[in-house]
This record gives C-alpha cells, sequence and structure tokens, in this order.
C-alpha cells in the first residue's frame, strides 16, 4: 500500500507529462465557448431525438407516453411536411438563383465606371439592414396592399392593378420580399470578388481583342465564381430558415400554400403543443439540413483553404 | 464616343450605366424611402388613395409611438443584443486565440464544429429549450434570450475574431510569453489591443443578427420581455388603419442596424462571410 501511494505522490515530470500538460493549457481558453456551445445546442438536440420517440401533447397533461417511430410514420404519411418541405425547396432555390443573378449584375454595374459608387452601395445595402419583420409589413400593408397600397395604384395604367398579391400569389410575393433583402447581401459578396481583381488583365484582354462579353465570361466570371459559391451557400443556410416574413406577409397561408419547414414547426409546436411530433419535425429539418450543409461547407473549405497556420 | 458633359469630357458609357445603375438602386431602396416617407405622414395621407406624395412631414407619429408602449420593446432589444454580444466576445476570444495562435489538434474539425452549430436548423433544439426555459421560469424573460443569441452568435464570434488573429504576426505572442506574460495578461494587454478592429467588426454582425431576430423572440416571450420585433406584429393585420404609425415604429425599430450597417460596411462584408472575404 506504502509503496504503490510513494510511487504515485514523487514522479518526475517526463517529456509526455509536460507535453499532456502543455497541450491542456493549450485546449484550455477552447473549453469555455466549447462546452457552452455542447450545453445549449447538442444537448438539447439529444433530447429533441429522445422526445421524437414519445407521444406527448403539453395541452394533454399525462400525456407523455413512449410511442416508437409513431411520429415519424405520421409524418411519412402527413401531407402537411411534403408540402412543407415542397416549399422550402421552392423558397430556397428561387430566392437564391434570382438574388444572385440580380446581385452579379448590380455588382458589375457598380464596379465599372459610374457616378456616385460609394452612395449607390450604401442605399443598396439598406434592405439587407432593415428589421425583416419590419420590411415584411411595409411590403403587404403600404405597397401591396390591394386599396391602400401604392404598387397596385402606380400599375393600375399597366393592367395590373387592385392585385391582391399576398393572398392571390403568395409564394411570389414571399419570393420577391425575400429576393428584396437578399440581392443586396449577395451583391456585396460578388462585388468584393470583382474589386480583388486586378484591371491590367482585362485591359490586356481589351488589347487582344477580346469584347466585353468574351473577357467577362472568359476572366470576370471564373474569378468571381468563388465569391458566388460563398454567396450562395451562405445565403441558401439562412433562407432555408426563412420564418419572419412568412410570418408577417402570409401566416404560412392561404392554406399551407407558403408553410416551410420552420413555419410547420412553429405551428405544430406552439399552436398544437404537440412535442412529440414537432420534435421529429426538428429531427427531419436536421438531416436534411446537414447533408446541404456539409457538402456546402466542405466546399467553402476548400474554396477558401481556411487552414491552421501552423 | 465622347460628349461635352459640364466642360469635361465624359464618355457616353459611363453616362448610360449611371442611369441604369441608379435606376436599379432606387427601385431596391425604394420600399425604405417609402416606410420614411409614410412615418412623416398623418394616418390619412398614409392610407389615402391614390398615395400621397406631396404633404407637409410631421413628426406627429414619432412621437405618439415614443411616448406609447414602444420603448420597453426597444430596451428589451438592446438588453438582448448587448447582453449577448458581450457574453460571446468574452467566451469566443479566448477560444478564437486558441485556435489562432495555439491551435490543437484537430483544429479544422474544431471549426466546423462551431460553424455547423450555426446553421442548425432551430428546429433541432427549440423544444427541449423552450421546456427548459419553461421549467427554470425564463419563458418571457430577457434572460433567455441573452443565453439564446449567445449561441446563435457564437460561431460568427470564433470564425471571425480568428480571421482577425491569423493576421497579427505570431512573434507578437512568443516575445510576450518570453517575457513571462500569464494568459490573461496576454489576452487583455497585447490580443485585445491588436484586434480592435476585429472585437468592433464582430460585434457589428453579432448586434445585427440578435437585434433582427424574430423566431426565438416571438415563442419564449409574451409582453415583459418582448423585443421591438415583437411590437410589430401588433400591426400584422392593419387593413388602412395604423400605417403612418407602423411606418414610425418600423423606422425606429430598423434605424440601430441601418445606422450600424451603413457605418461599417467594409467590417460588414468580412462579417457576413465569416472572415472568408476580406
Amino acid at each position: 500500500m506504502i509503496a504503490v501511494a510513494g510511487s504515485g505522490g514523487v514522479r518526475e515530470p517526463t517529456a509526455a507529462s509536460v507535453a499532456r500538460r502543455d497541450g491542456w493549457l493549450r485546449r484550455l481558453p477552447l473549453l469555455p465557448a466549447f462546452v457552452y456551445v455542447i450545453l445549449l445546442t447538442q444537448i438539447p438536440f439529444a433530447l429533441t431525438i429522445y422526445y421524437s420517440l414519445f407521444s406527448w401533447n403539453l395541452l394533454k397533461p399525462g400525456s407523455f407516453r413512449f410511442s416508437g417511430v409513431d411520429n415519424y410514420t405520421r409524418l411519412v404519411t402527413d401531407e402537411s411536411l411534403r408540402t412543407a418541405v415542397f416549399n422550402t425547396v421552392v423558397l430556397t432555390i428561387s430566392v437564391i438563383a434570382i438574388s444572385v443573378v440580380l446581385g452579379l449584375a448590380i455588382a458589375s454595374l457598380l464596379n465599372s465606371e459610374v457616378f456616385g459608387k460609394g452612395l449607390m452601395r450604401t442605399l443598396m445595402i439598406a434592405p439587407f439592414l432593415i428589421m425583416p419583420t419590419a420590411g415584411a409589413l411595409i411590403w403587404k400593408d403600404t405597397l401591396l396592399n390591394p386599396l391602400f397600397g401604392l404598387l397596385p395604384y402606380v400599375f393600375t395604367p399597366f393592367g395590373l392593378g387592385r392585385v391582391d398579391w399576398v393572398n392571390k400569389y403568395p409564394m411570389v410575393t414571399v419570393v420577391a420580399v425575400e429576393v428584396w433583402r437578399w440581392t443586396p447581401f449577395m451583391m456585396l459578396i460578388i462585388l468584393a470578388g470583382l474589386q480583388s481583381q486586378n484591371p491590367e488583365v482585362l485591359e490586356a484582354a481589351r488589347v487582344d481583342g477580346a469584347n466585353a462579353f468574351q473577357s467577362f465570361r472568359r476572366i470576370t466570371l471564373p474569378l468571381v465564381r468563388p465569391f458566388i459559391e460563398l454567396g450562395a451557400l451562405l445565403g441558401s443556410l439562412f433562407v432555408v430558415q426563412t420564418f419572419d416574413s412568412i410570418f408577417m406577409l402570409t401566416y404560412g397561408g392561404p392554406g399551407e400554400d407558403t408553410t416551410n419547414l420552420p413555419f410547420l414547426l412553429y405551428i405544430v409546436a406552439f399552436q398544437g403543443f404537440n412535442i412529440g411530433q414537432a420534435s421529429a419535425i426538428g429531427v427531419v429539418a436536421v438531416i436534411l439540413t446537414t447533408i446541404v450543409a456539409t457538402i456546402g461547407l466542405r466546399t467553402m473549405f476548400s474554396i477558401f483553404q481556411v487552414e491552421p497556420r501552423r | 464616343m465622347s460628349a461635352n458633359i459640364l466642360g469635361g469630357r465624359i464618355p457616353v458609357s459611363k453616362v448610360l450605366w449611371s442611369v441604369v445603375g441608379w435606376l436599379v438602386v432606387f427601385i431596391f431602396f425604394f420600399p425604405v424611402l417609402w416606410m420614411w416617407l409614410e412615418s412623416l405622414k398623418t394616418e390619412p395621407q398614409a392610407a389615402s388613395s391614390p398615395p400621397t406624395i406631396f404633404f407637409a412631414p410631421t413628426l406627429a407619429e414619432f412621437q405618439e409611438v415614443l411616448s406609447g408602449d414602444f420603448p420597453p420593446f426597444f430596451i428589451n432589444s438592446a438588453v438582448a443584443s448587448i447582453g449577448s454580444t458581450l457574453l460571446v466576445l468574452i467566451l469566443a476570444l479566448p477560444a478564437a486565440y486558441a485556435l489562432a495562435i495555439r491551435p490543437v489538434k484537430r483544429t479544422q474539425d474544431v471549426l466546423f464544429f462551431f460553424i455547423s452549430t450555426r446553421f442548425l436548423p432551430f428546429a433541432a433544439s427549440l423544444v427541449p429549450l423552450y421546456l427548459l426555459a419553461r421549467d427554470l421560469h425564463l419563458l418571457d424573460n430577457i434572460f433567455a434570450l441573452v443565453l439564446i443569441y449567445t449561441t446563435i452568435n457564437m460561431p460568427l464570434g470564433v470564425w471571425l475574431l480568428r480571421s482577425f488573429l491569423l493576421e497579427i504576426p505570431p512573434e507578437l505572442f512568443e516575445a510576450a510569453r518570453v517575457d513571462g506574460a500569464s494568459f490573461g495578461t496576454e489576452i487583455w494587454r497585447i490580443v485585445v489591443p491588436l484586434i480592435a478592429p476585429g472585437i468592433a467588426a464582430t460585434s457589428l454582425i453579432c448586434l445585427i443578427f440578435s437585434w433582427n431576430e424574430f423566431f426565438y423572440a416571438v415563442n419564449f416571450t409574451s409582453s415583459v420581455a418582448a423585443t421591438a420585433p415583437i411590437f410589430l406584429v401588433g400591426f400584422i393585420s392593419g387593413r388602412g388603419l395604423f400605417y403612418a404609425k407602423l411606418a414610425a415604429a418600423a423606422t425606429l425599430a430598423s434605424l440601430p442596424v441601418l445606422l450600424a450597417g451603413w457605418i461599417a460596411q467594409k467590417q460588414l462584408i468580412r462579417g457576413l462571410t465569416l472572415g472568408a472575404v476580406k
């Protein structure tokens, strides 16, 4: 007994133990943030998976009971989820595609010889900075309202007057408002890419007889491609989560025409208080997002070479 | 291809593209401009058909909003945004430092882990967090929003601060360590002053995201801790009523982020791209 205690008590510091101590010292500053994030994201996610295996409605006391994969089988047969996934995909793809194209066009404009570039950029980014709930309300009530809005009035001479955009074309309206918001984001990122371009290369191409379209396709586009990809990736990760503007513009309707995954989750969890079902939706949403994000983020890692310095 | 405008020789193409550019900018900026115009009208002017274009501006609706029940919402937004931003800085700075200056094994994986939590859908953790907040009596408590916004912004904080730290020559840190500076001294006396611009950029992005956040605010607060976007929900079914008041409230709610973003445009790009675009 004594011998064992002695041998444990006085130990010469070996190279290995010093390295281990040093390793822990290096990791220590990392720990608070790491632990915080684990506590508030990973443990709740584990609980979400756990709850998804239970039938549990907060409005019905004592309804907590194990139900296996019932919540998932219900999701597979439930039309609401399919509609929500479909709407999420339509919304995300159309918003990103349109805002990348517009963003590229506007960034090219701002990168060419025009008057008042700085002020143009400043005004252009305003839609992205405006609080999304505020922006959606302004669009819905003061611009698109068929009776009091400005746009129906302006469009009347063109045969488009008094159209109830929010109710008749709900998805078009949501996409339009989101494009208005995300085009400035794409424009900013693509503009940064364009500005990193060496103007002498374009000049040389011009001297060699390349026209504007050729030098854009052969020189500019390959250069800004990583910036476009970065914008599209980050943008889609945000747009997939769109909730504010749907809540304010259409409240997911009419019917379920604009209900996307986050809005469906909101309805099931906070209008129906169906905890088990909401958790199952959560798990499905995570799986879908993970697939997209893993591919996307790995691409981003390779594009921008996020490497440790030493 | 050149014309004489205002005495100088200016290419026609420049004039042409400027006109096109300003037209596009006007279309995108118009809703913001319209919001401002509506906020300066009286209620009958704001909801008139045909729309009122020329009017004597009045600040009456701003006074109405500011003397009414709006200020508590605004203050809650400020507490949630500033509180969570400070917490992010305190936790993320040492982590970013460890990842940039003293890289551990698997730095890539740790970075990847942090950023993946930013894009984890809120569906992933919403229900357990809600139940936890309910059981701890943190529903409708601004502290719950501070904690959640800290979680949302932590990955941004770690990534961005790390990208700024990577730009500091490592010799500076080594010199400090040789001089026997403790870790705390090293962070406070050397790291913080050197990356002050980085801290400013990170704070800006954290403030923007938490100030505009709506999903958790609408589900975790009701009255006492409700933030500025929740105040706007009250106008959701306005049919021709209160447009001027709505516009004034929307203007005030958007003002802090709009001003911050306009002032710090360079930092905005870097922040939005997690430090990838400088």
